[in-house]
């Protein structure tokens, strides 16, 4: 199997533009192209659209819209990590020797129904996010001695990171007041407790290993997948811990030939605060009820290491680009051209990217 | 499904398989284990808080039911605890929304 490179990307900012589907698609692609001088459009064998927006035949509209005319089209949907999910049928499609060239577009709205899934009753009344992450932050908190003190450190951290992050939603730095202060949600979540549904679109450019070099000097390969889908619906989860990520990270892990103490730096899913240190208890980074402690300790030193964009919370989510926009931060960032947000010395990176309270989680491991 | 038309006269029942006796949850009209046919009976009513929070001025909760089930719906009125049994004492369904309210034990 042939090694499978990242060669170019394009993003929007993160917004609460009222702008159609098919416009936030084509901005990020344009961008891309823009980024990309040595790229055809007939190079292109495969476009792929990351979104949960009900619109139809997206991938075709796109290529329309880009004048490709690609061999493979189609949509890809797996509520917040629809991304991820887009980039590894990319990269199987490249890999299985279908495919030399393969755009994948992500985009969202504001208002997207990939919010809520409607499906799962068992959650009765409560279907809207928030009410799984009071129930994690309250299993979290009870569970291992955590506080809201400790929990609004997440928020203060992220929102910190994205100010030097362009294209992120969060516009100002808060205190640990602040956030205590936001809007009470519900007795365990704050409305600075949560990452933010919004606009935006992110693309990103793969390759056979033959290709790489005549898009870029500098391609970053995806070294290590792991993927787990544990149930579809939220009361199947454990509620401290995610088993998903858990088995994704050490899958992906695996396959990279690498540890969790070998990653230099990690976009992780912090949907809510809560979900930050789970993420790195299931990494690997930490053991269980330890995540805070790490996240403490980063924090104090203005070590950017995870969520370097500023994670959801600082960047906002548009779910089919979140995806997307975490694989281009870790490019960017071992490609050395992070700007203010820059990890010294990064050579390997992590995404993690999961749907639906952790019920599916997608693990990447990208190496310079 | 039968599951639905008797939540929407406000019985909750469950589903639970001919063949290997496991019960399907979310209920289904076949087995998630052996695809076999199931059958339905009425749920026990006595259900554990595994976790809640508050909104406003209710509780709601994560409740299981027979060591299978989890749902999530309001407590009815009082404080709960983790691991504090509750029986339902409502349920049904608005639109096509299930809803469940339970009283404390």
């Amino acid at each position: 199997m042939g090694k499978v490179g990242i060669v170019s990307y394009g993003i929007t900012p993160f917004s609460k533009d009222d702008s159609k589907i098919e416009s936030v698609l084509l901005k990020s692609t344009k961008k891309l192209f823009d980024n990309s001088p040595n790229l055809s459009r007939n190079e292109i064998d495969a476009v792929l659209v990351s979104t949960n927006n009900n619109s139809k035949y997206l991938s075709a509209i796109l290529s329309e819209m880009s004048g490709i005319q690609p061999k493979i089209a189609h949509t890809i949907e797996s509520l917040c990590n629809s991304g991820t999910n887009a980039i590894v049928s990319a990269y199987s499609y490249i890999a299985s020797g279908l495919a030399d060239v393969v755009l994948v577009s992500g985009a969202e709205r504001y208002d997207s129904p990939g919010q809520i899934l409607e499906w799962d009753n068992s959650r009765g009344e409560f279907k809207h996010p928030i009410f799984w992450a009071s129930i994690f932050t309250k299993s979290y908190k009870r569970e291992f001695s955590i506080t809201d003190e400790d929990l609004a450190i997440v928020s203060v951290k992220n929102h910190k990171q994205a100010q030097n992050n362009p294209n992120a939603l969060s516009e100002k730095a808060y205190s640990l007041d602040d956030v205590l202060n936001s809007k009470k949600l519900t007795d365990d979540l704050r409305l600075l407790n949560c990452s933010r549904p919004c606009t935006g679109g992110a693309s990103i450019l793969l390759t056979s290993e033959d290709f790489c070099s005549k898009f870029t000097d500098d391609p970053i390969w995806i070294t290590g997948i792991g993927q787990k889908t544990i149930s579809a619906g939220f009361t199947k989860n454990t509620l401290n811990y995610m088993e998903s990520t858990r088995l994704a990270s050490s899958s992906a892990l695996k396959m990279s030939k690498h540890s969790s103490s070998e990653i230099d730096v990690a976009e992780v899913h912090d949907a809510f605060s809560v979900c930050e240190p789970m993420a790195l208890e299931s990494l690997g980074f930490t053991d269980k009820g330890k995540g805070m402690n790490m996240i403490k300790e980063l924090h104090a030193v203005n070590n950017f290491k995870i969520n370097p964009r500023g994670g959801l919370i600082g960047s906002g989510h548009p779910l089919g680009a979140t995806g997307i926009a975490q694989t281009i931060e870790i490019v960017q960032q071992l490609q050395t051209c992070a700007n203010k947000r820059q990890v010294d010395n990064a050579m390997i990176g992590l995404v993690h990217n999961m749907s639906a309270a952790g019920t599916s989680s997608t693990v990447l491991i990208l190496e310079k | 499904m039968t599951f639905e038309v008797e939540l929407r006269k406000g019985n909750f029942q469950v589903a639970e398989c001919i063949n290997c006796k496991k019960i399907v949850w979310p209920p289904s009209d076949f087995c998630n284990q052996c695809f076999n046919e199931i059958n339905w009976r009425k749920c026990a009513n006595d259900g554990k808080i595994i976790e809640f929070s508050k909104q406003y001025d209710y509780y709601f909760c994560l409740v299981e039911f027979e060591n299978a089930i989890k749902v999530i719906g309001k407590i009815s009125s009082g404080i709960p605890n983790k691991d504090q049994h509750v029986r339902i004492q409502r349920c049904g369904m608005t639109n096509d929304n299930y809803f469940f309210e339970f009283s404390l034990i």
